[in-house]
């Protein structure tokens, strides 16, 4: 619909949308998250869910205590490898349409414990991340320009075509396989089909 | 609180056939702490907490430590006959240390506010015989902290109710607390690596290793 006309019929008291506006209106407007925090970033989600910071004006402050009635899953913290196979069963156990926010450098990519033994290199290796919060940890502030970010994401999305929410699309997998536990470390180490880091040019190689 | 020669003297006279020696702290804090065998360890546990004028009634913690394989050098002073008089030199002498795993114990006393007694226990190799006594069955909040330490160390400790790792999965194939421990080569780009990740990060990359 054409933005003046639509900008005109206002002015008479006339509303006018579309059902996509509304459907993403909808779903933008109460994205609940999962209450689960792994370290010191769950403080700051906390901290975010409290009076000063108020999440609550951005819809999300009811915190799910089962993933069958959450949307939206903070990774607000280090995963370390053994607790990563339960945070992927959680993100298949909460039903569609929904989001991951990897918050804080852990979750990112494994942060100062990164080249340790016992920490994921990043949560994006198992799950489809759809917002990085970079912080150690961030900010409530931070967060809330996350959810602020993830509401613009939502509202942008057709519902048919290209870029249609996963939800919407028949083939696209409604659950990522659970890694397992090897000798050393996870098995597989990285979802092949999710987790593609660009090819790392060396510039002095021989 | 008594000093631990004191300490060693009492427990030598009450549990018979037991000795626990000093093992002084040459640091300016002197943390000296006494190191029982593993067969007497838990007599000694028991007459610590039980003895009236100690009450080691809190075990706040327990670590374990690995000592690699050593080779100490210690002075020793000499007397020889040189030119038919006897003089004294200082000479160095190299003895080797075969390495151990050790547990230490800080205890206090609520009921008489003193503390930390450091007690410690010492396995008879790194490999083989990893055992030590448990002293759970003494003080139960070592009941956690001894399954960290055979988690990351290796540690066994006989006695223990229910010894399982703790922190890694059950599965994981090494102890890696220990200073040998190599882990696997699962390097991943860093843009400023330094000191022991650069080491990793020329280890991975060769190549840019020898430029």
């Amino acid at each position: 619909m054409d933005e003046g006309l639509r900008s005109e019929l206002s002015k008479q008291g006339v509303f006018t949308t579309t059902l996509q506006e509304l459907y993403n209106w909808g779903r933008r407007s109460s994205v609940w998250p999962l209450n689960f925090g792994l370290a010191c970033c769950a403080i700051e989600m906390i901290a975010a869910s409290m009076s000063r910071w108020d999440i609550a004006r951005f819809g999300a402050e009811v915190f799910r205590p089962s993933p069958r009635q959450a949307d939206l899953m903070i990774v607000a913290g280090t995963v370390t490898k053994k607790m990563a196979p339960m945070v992927v069963r959680l993100y298949n156990q909460m039903p569609e349409p929904k989001y991951v926010i990897a918050m804080g450098a852990c979750a990112i990519s494994g942060g100062p414990f990164k080249q340790g033994y016992n920490v994921l290199k990043g949560i994006d290796r198992y799950l489809p991340v759809d917002l990085h919060i970079p912080g150690c940890p961030p900010k409530p502030e931070a967060l809330l320009h996350g959810i602020m970010k993830l509401q613009e994401k939502i509202a942008a999305q057709p519902l048919t075509g290209d870029g249609r929410p996963r939800h919407l699309q028949a083939d696209a997998p409604a659950e990522f396989p659970v890694p397992a536990y090897g000798p050393y470390d996870l098995t597989p180490a990285k979802n092949e089909t999710l987790w593609r880091p660009a090819a790392l040019e060396r510039q002095n190689a021989a | 609180m008594e000093t631990l020669e004191q300490i060693a003297a009492r427990i030598a006279a009450a549990v018979p056939g037991v000795a626990a020696s000093v093992e002084t702290n040459p640091a300016v804090r002197a943390q000296s702490s006494l190191v029982v065998g593993r067969d007497h360890a838990l007599a000694v546990a028991r007459f610590l907490r039980d003895e009236p004028g100690l009450q080691f009634d809190y075990c706040s913690n327990v670590t374990g430590v690995d000592w690699l394989d050593a080779t100490l050098k210690e002075k020793v002073r000499v007397k020889r006959v040189v030119d038919g008089a006897e003089q004294e030199f200082e000479e160095t002498v190299e003895r080797r240390r075969p390495g151990y795993l050790e547990a230490a114990y800080h205890l206090y006393s609520m009921a008489l506010r003193h503390g930390p007694l450091i007690l410690r226990q010492r396995t008879a190799n790194r490999v083989e015989d990893t055992r030590l006594a448990s002293l759970t069955p003494i003080w139960r909040s070592a009941e956690f902290q001894e399954r960290e330490a055979f988690d990351l160390f290796g540690i066994v400790f006989t006695g223990h109710p229910d010894l399982r790792r703790i922190l890694m999965w059950d599965g994981f194939a090494d102890f890696p607390m220990r200073k040998d421990y190599v882990e696997p080569d699962d390097y991943e780009y860093e843009p400023t690596p330094h000191d022991a990740v650069l080491e990793k990060a020329r280890r991975h990359y060769p190549v840019e290793g020898a430029a």
